[in-house]
């Protein structure tokens, strides 16, 4: 099913392109094919984009555009784009399992009824989408957790939890970036670092990137560890 | 060696800010930078400073400071100045030699003043600016607040040592108006008596306000559609609304997506003032559409680049005088540190 995409206001200097207000893999590709449309051919005026779940913030200057031409350039550019890019980046994510960052393996396989091993099989099976990056700096929204592992946030957030664990907030899986409070429930986590300030490409992903988690163990985790902690990079992405 | 810039005693809340980091709100990071840009562009200007120079921000207090090498400052707001144990005026420039005290107060009129130095603050740049996100620990003197006893490096100014100590034409004094907001991205998950609510009760400037939202206190607005969205990109100045009914703005350090309903959003040329407000102060609402917002914003640029091309050079500047000299006279270098009010 598809949605005529329309405009929402944001104030005087940004608007929203909304397709739809829910979550939706098919939604969620127009969005960012939106998203490089623009990047690669861009509009007067136009400054930043914000690729989210179902919607595109676009900050304008309306000393170079004004709201309302912008507008229309933009739902006609919209409309245009029913295609979703076609190249993209596979991350293959090396994931060590329960341990300390893995606080609610345990206890979610019991909640769902499976082994341990069978809730690590379920959630390495699919091919993620990264839906968004928001909250915090390179904080990646996942699409694609199979529905049986759908899990409610924890009514009270951790105070504190590390960079690179690995969770489950609702429909959704994440990959944590920075260290900080959260209420996802945590499987495990990964040496990789989603964002690095220092770094020569301080964000490792962005929305449109596909993600497979690719189980590890303890002691490959902490020569990985090593390796990042010396500035190596582990992981390349697959282009396809 | 490096000029710097010591801290003898930090205000509660000094970070040092830019224009801030543009263009990475697709990777999470919202912009930072001033909380009010205008006061910060008069800063940079007062000493010759490129707009993109980094200078401090301050709320409450703007604390104690001390130079390695002789400055010119500018103190932005109704801020007390004293340099040297001498009451000088805000907005404008002034010069500070080693030994002397730099002592700043609290802005009476608003909560957020600026202090910027000939050649700007020099920290390393972040992801190309130096502002700091304090919320995500990035930019600035390591994503902190300065404390007591921190020295920050200064770059080198362009001014001419002898140039004209500089003031602006007229003061900058924003409108006095009830604060304007536009329809907000999910305006319509809100009824008309909740629009009437927003637009007719006061709401008052809550103390739980920091750089990345300020709260606001009032009766309460109930979105009719829920209070959980799919989460989307949050403007700067959105008016958010969670369960609660409490309405936040949305500032400089915002998280750039946001599962509540945006109702409304502050226009621009407003957002500063309302950034301003003291804690305690009501505020009245009103509604304005996109083109008159965008004409007010286009004019507001305009006549703040018109008052930044036309300083004037300060009261009691006299060319002729060797600064130094001035200075030394007047108050005395020698026993300054030791001997000044405690």
């Amino acid at each position: 099913m598809t949605t005529a995409p329309r405009i929402l206001p944001a104030g005087d200097q940004a608007l929203t392109v909304e397709f739809a207000d829910r979550i939706d893999d098919a939604i969620n590709q127009r969005v960012i094919a939106l998203a490089d449309s623009l990047e690669q051919s861009p509009i007067p005026g136009l400054l930043e984009c914000v690729p989210t779940y179902r919607s595109l913030l676009v900050l304008y200057d309306p000393e170079v555009t004004r709201g309302r031409d912008l507008s229309a350039a933009l739902l006609e550019r919209a409309r245009a784009q029913t295609r979703a890019t076609t190249i993209h980046r596979l991350w293959r994510v090396p994931m060590v399992f329960g341990g300390a960052a893995g606080l609610d393996l345990e206890t979610l396989a019991a909640d769902k009824g499976l082994s341990v091993a069978n809730l690590i099989a379920a959630f390495t099976a699919p091919e993620y989408r990264v839906h968004m990056i928001g909250f915090a700096p390179g904080f990646a929204y996942l699409g694609g957790l199979p529905e049986a592992l759908h899990t409610p946030r924890l009514p009270k957030p951790r105070q504190r939890v590390e960079a690179g664990a690995i969770g489950i907030g609702g429909q959704q899986a994440n990959i944590n970036s920075v260290p900080g409070p959260s209420g996802w429930r945590f499987l495990g986590r990964t040496p990789l670092r989603l964002f690095d300030p220092e770094r020569a490409e301080p964000f490792l992903m962005r929305a449109g990137d596909r993600v497979r988690f690719e189980p590890i163990d303890i002691a490959t985790a902490e020569r990985l560890d090593a390796a990042v902690a010396a500035g190596t990079t582990i992981v390349e992405p697959d282009i396809r | 060696m490096t000029p710097s810039l010591t801290v003898q005693r930090a205000g509660p809340l000094t970070t040092v800010q830019d224009r801030g980091r543009p263009g990475l709100l697709h990777a999470g990071v919202s912009a930072s930078g001033p909380m009010d840009p205008a006061r910060l562009a008069i800063a940079n200007a007062l000493v010759g400073n490129a707009p993109d120079a980094a200078a401090l921000e301050f709320a409450g207090p703007g604390g104690r400071y001390t130079v390695s090498a002789p400055v010119r400052i500018a103190a932005v707001g109704d801020v007390a100045v004293t340099i040297g144990g001498r009451a000088v005026p805000a907005w404008q420039s002034h010069p500070v030699t080693p030994g002397q005290r730099l002592e700043l107060g609290a802005p009476q009129d608003g909560v957020w003043g600026y202090l910027a130095i000939a050649g700007g603050l020099d920290t390393p740049p972040v992801l190309g600016a130096r502002a700091t996100h304090l919320r995500t620990g990035l930019g600035g003197l390591d994503g902190r607040v300065l404390r007591s006893g921190d020295t920050v490096p200064l770059g080198a100014a362009t001014v001419e040592e002898g140039a004209p100590h500089l003031r602006l034409r007229r003061p900058w004094r924003p409108v006095e108006s009830a604060i304007r907001v536009l329809a907000g991205p999910q305006a319509d998950h809100f009824d008309e008596a909740a629009w009437d609510r927003l637009l007719s009760e006061p709401y008052r400037i809550s103390p739980a306000r920091d750089r990345m939202a300020q709260m606001l206190e009032g009766p309460v607005l109930t979105a009719h559609r829920g209070h959980d969205i799919v989460s989307d990109g949050t403007p700067m100045g959105s008016v958010q609304v969670p369960g609660s009914g409490q309405p936040m703005v949305l500032m400089a350090e915002r998280q750039t997506t946001g599962g509540y309903p945006k109702m409304a959003v502050v226009a621009s040329v407003d957002l500063p003032r309302l950034a301003q407000m003291p804690t305690g102060q009501v505020v009245r609402f009103t509604r304005v559409d996109r083109d008159t917002a965008e004409d007010l914003l286009i004019a507001e640029r305009r006549a703040l680049r018109a008052l930044l091309d036309g300083l004037v050079p300060a009261e009691g500047w006299r060319p002729d005088t060797p600064l130094l000299l001035d200075v030394n006279l007047i108050d005395g270098v020698v026993g300054d540190l030791d001997g000044g009010s405690a």
